[in-house]
């Protein structure tokens, strides 16, 4: 029996323990009506062998491509190390650090963690992560409008922001009457000479994506000030590798933002087709009590030693219930697990190096296409992601670049008609100047044009 | 006593991991310098080695079910199985960009659907969507459809969610997240729901009724069918939290029970990692008329290939709970073990947790401990009240939460439910052995000897474990929650 190790001399004795004939009396409980004696929907059972046949079958089904596709998702080099510890039994399967004295390692990491992203960001205290970046971008705004000194529930949210994680915020605000309004924008990113038409509105905060969907850069310090000099608060939502690079959140303009948050799966989580990440969340100290998710702190046990423990727990829904800041009960710790060790693997330089090597190889991206015909960059300065204007409908040309091995980036005409025909194409640390010839050359056969320069 | 300084303690200058980044610093001239970094952020500078021994270390320092019986009820802390995790992890599933084309996918996509259709036939329902990402998402999808359904039939005042006081915290608060009231009713003596209560409260702002069978109290709701009438009288429906699945997996469908909506927890029922408290998955499971609108997205047949269906196929979908599909690489490994279980290894799931459950619930009541409910039949968990032995000898359920760690056993959940005083929540799930189960009643009764001889002793417990008991309430007041290059505590 799978999993299962009672011999038939345990059952017996077991049995005769409980005073029942068999296990099925266990179930007596259950009205006879409402009991089922098979599940007729569920194949018999496979052999571990037989199973990774199929597995392996499944994944050899799906097609790896040169990745130039990021939208949210970054491929990164992820070291051997993160993986090979962070699927470490103890890790894999403890659960929530409820009994502190034997969950130190969990608690330690986390701490580490919430040191080492509150850093990045440059914030002061950070919690446990949540589910994903859209989930954490929801979250700040629900927190925004909780601690905002306004009564107003809109939050005012850059156009350029990822628009699957707007959907997915949407969803999650709606039940709580807290309502997204659009910045306007221009030139691939928010218009700051446009505000003017907000004025006399009130707003929570307002939330600027660092970089923004486009890989463009947000005029974080003007929008910034703009926002504290109106009382609101303001959240940034940031790439975690990007902030190797580029001025962290708590540095922008005179005061910094408030919040920040973000999707952490470039800190060294795989693709796997969308999921798990974790979503990670920041913010300054006066703010923490608002903040959502699990907070690892710091004490001292009965011996004076220095120990770590889940705290402000109060804010949760297991002591607060309908009361609760959210009604999240778990973080994503094994991803965060990994994260840590993939931060700690990188350190401060390491990850420095990783940014500007995406942003440099996404300049050599932009300067092979945009040197065929037609081909022309939109917007800059960019991180590492850019726009491309096509001189031909995206979406065939995506599909035939992806036939031929390439994915060529995202199709940005349904959620932003104004670019046209543009595609936000990526260049990760990882590839190479041969992957860029590659691109180069299937897009100007995509195009009809010969492959030469 | 085992001890690892914080990783920023062993950090020194300049020292790196040099292999895992560009070997040059590229040059990013085009960017204005109002845009960069200034001060390099505080991350460790360690070697290779130092990280690995550091993460070797801490892993140590945990329980972990690898390594501890973990009886923690109500979380079903069973073996997960080390191939969910070795071909979840093939690179094939890992390499998978969220955005790539379908036609990519098809090896994904394809489990994914098998898993759908698994869920339907363990739950009785006709639509499955995976992408909640962890039970407390499941609860909120659920409300958040049920409020859709209502609304769609015009039907706009149904704001009420009735929540047992049993239930746990995630139930009301996510009734809260989506506009709606929680409204508590109590539980009868013999730990069911309160009919009559239930009675007067349900009406025409009755939104929903949320339930766990069995409940959080480790019994089966014996009336379950009267409450679904009683519900559906008045207009509600009926929410089923899977948190306690796995008591009752082949055994009885949360359909069969009047149920419109459930939630599975795929890291309690079906054995995918904790972590360390997380990635979970909360995938729902409706029947037709909460069906249009599922959570988007949700894998489709078109043509013979599997493809996501979105808002332009499920238009009236409560919409996205996350930026792509959910926790698919949690997906894949629940997928992997119920393929390893199948249909009878499913119904053995159930038999054997409940077994071991009504053993060890059998065991302690003849060591003459309190059951909380003696005269029910105990289902894949159980309660005991630690009452008379708190008043007669001062020890608390939390004396002997950790006078178990001492002695090698996490603990069980501890003050869950509220309802019942001193209580420990004892879930020793199928994949545990009667040894195992024998030991952990030895250890429960030295520690009753322990309280009655030397009270004082027990609370000194745990005395074993990297660090004695913390004072939670100087972590709170006095808040230190990232490292800032303080000096060391005193050690």
């Amino acid at each position: 029996m799978p999993f299962i190790p009672h011999t038939d001399d345990d059952l017996a004795v077991m049995l005769q323990t409980i005073g029942v004939a068999d296990i099925d009396t266990l179930f007596d409980e259950i009205p006879a009506a409402l009991r089922i004696s098979s599940l007729p929907g569920v194949p018999p059972g496979l052999s571990e062998a037989a199973v990774t046949r199929l597995m392996r079958k499944r994944a050899a089904q799906n097609t790896d491509s040169l990745c130039f596709l990021g939208a949210g998702a970054y491929e990164h080099h992820i070291p051997a190390a993160v993986w090979e510890l962070a699927a470490r039994g103890e890790f894999y399967s403890a659960y929530t650090p409820y009994q502190a004295e034997a969950s130190q390692g969990t608690l330690q990491l986390i701490y580490e963690y919430q040191s080492m992203l509150a850093g990045l960001v440059d914030m002061d205290v950070s919690n446990a992560s949540l589910y994903d970046g859209a989930t954490a971008f929801a979250e700040a705004c629900l927190m925004a409008v909780r601690a905002s000194r306004s009564n107003s529930r809109r939050v005012l949210v850059a156009r350029y922001l990822h628009p699957l994680w707007r959907k997915a915020a949407e969803t999650l605000l709606k039940g709580q009457t807290v309502e997204l309004v659009e910045l306007p924008a221009v030139d691939g990113h928010t218009d700051p000479d446009a505000l003017t038409k907000l004025d006399g509105q009130d707003f929570a905060a307002v939330c600027l994506p660092w970089p923004n969907f486009l890989g463009g850069l947000e005029p974080v310090d003007t929008l910034t000030d703009w926002a504290h000099s109106r009382n609101m608060l303001v959240i940034g939502v940031c790439n975690p590798v990007a902030l190797g690079l580029l001025k962290p959140p708590g540095k922008w303009g005179a005061r910094g933002a408030d919040i920040a948050c973000g999707e952490g799966q470039p800190l060294g989580i795989p693709l796997a087709s969308g999921g798990p990440y974790f979503g990670f969340m920041a913010c300054r100290q006066a703010l923490v009590r608002q903040m959502p998710g699990r907070i690892v702190g710091q004490t001292l046990d009965i011996e004076g030693r220095r120990g770590f423990t889940l705290t402000l727990q109060a804010r949760e829904q297991h002591i607060r219930r309908s009361k609760a800041t959210s009604n999240i009960c778990t973080n994503q710790g094994l991803m965060v697990t990994a994260a840590t060790i993939h931060m700690s693997l990188l350190g401060s330089e390491g990850l420095r190096r990783v940014a500007a090597q995406c942003h440099a190889n996404t300049r050599s991206l932009v300067g092979a296409l945009t040197s065929l015909d037609g081909v022309e960059l939109r917007f800059a300065p960019y991180f590492h992601e850019a726009v491309l204007k096509l001189p031909r409908p995206v979406a065939p040309l995506l599909a035939e670049l992806a036939a031929a091995g390439i994915l060529g980036g995202y199709d940005l005409g349904a959620d932003f008609p104004e670019l046209g025909q543009a595609v936000l194409v990526c260049a990760t640390e990882l590839r190479t100047a041969e992957d860029i010839a590659a691109y180069r050359h299937a897009l100007a056969g995509a195009l009809g044009m010969a492959a030469a320069a | 006593m085992k001890r690892e300084e914080l990783i920023f303690e062993q950090s020194r200058p300049g020292r790196r991991a040099p292999t895992h980044a560009p070997a040059t610093l590229a040059a990013t001239d085009d960017l204005p310098s109002s845009v960069l970094r200034q001060e390099p952020p505080l991350l460790p500078e360690v070697s290779e080695l130092q990280v690995v021994r550091h993460f070797t270390r801490l892993s140590q320092l945990n329980f972990s079910i690898d390594t501890h019986f973990y009886p923690l009820g109500s979380c079903t802390m069973k073996y997960n199985p080390r191939a969910s995790n070795t071909l979840a992890m093939l690179p094939g599933f890992l390499a998978r960009h969220p955005l790539e084309p379908d036609s990519h996918a098809q090896g994904v996509l394809e489990s994914l659907f098998d898993l759908q259709e698994l869920l339907k036939a363990v739950t009785g329902m006709s639509g499955v969507s995976l992408t909640p990402m962890a039970g407390a998402q499941g609860e909120f999808a659920g409300i958040a459809m049920i409020r859709a359904y209502h609304l769609a039939r015009g039907d706009t005042e149904r704001t009420q969610v009735i929540v047992p006081d049993a239930a746990h915290g995630t139930n009301p608060a996510s009734a809260t997240m989506c506009g709606c009231e929680a409204i508590e009713i109590p539980t009868g003596p013999d730990g069911d729901v309160d009919l009559d209560a239930l009675r007067q409260v349900v009406g025409p702002k009755t939104a929903a009724i949320m339930l766990t069978n069995p409940s959080t109290l480790g019994v089966f709701e014996r009336r379950i069918s009267e409450i679904a009438e009683i519900v559906h009288a008045a207009g509600g429906l009926l929410y089923y939290d899977g948190a306690n699945l796995n008591a009752i997996l082949g055994r009885a469908l949360p359909a069969g029970m009047g149920f419109d909506v459930v939630h599975i927890n795929l890291h309690k029922t079906f054995s995918t990692p904790h972590g360390g408290g997380g990635p979970g998955s909360g995938v729902v499971a409706v029947n037709p008329r909460l069906e249009p609108f599922l959570p988007i997205p949700i894998v489709g047949k078109r043509d013979g290939s599997y493809v996501w269906l979105t808002e332009a196929d499920r238009p009236q979908s409560i919409g996205r709970l996350s930026g792509f599909m959910g926790n698919t690489g949690i997906l894949l490994r629940a997928y992997i073990y119920m393929r390893l279980l199948g249909t009878d290894g499913m119904r053995r799931v159930s038999g054997y947790a409940t077994l071991n459950a009504n053993y060890l619930c059998a065991r302690l009541a003849s060591a003459g401990f309190t059951i909380a409910y003696p005269r029910r039949r105990a289902s894949h968990e159980f309660i005991i009240s630690l009452k008379d032995v708190a008043r007669d000898t001062g020890a608390t359920a939390m004396d002997f939460a950790k006078a178990l760690l001492d002695r090698g056993f996490h603990a069980p959940t501890t003050y869950f439910p509220l309802l019942v005083p001193e209580c420990l929540l004892i879930e020793p799930t199928e994949t545990e052995a009667r040894q195992e189960l024998d030991d952990f009643v030895q250890a429960l009764t030295e520690i009753r000897d322990l309280a009655g001889r030397d009270v004082g002793e027990l609370k000194r417990a745990p005395q074993t474990t990297p660090v004695r008991r913390l004072d939670d309430v100087r972590a709170a007041r006095q808040l230190d929650l990232t490292w800032q290059g303080k000096p060391r505590t005193v050690n």
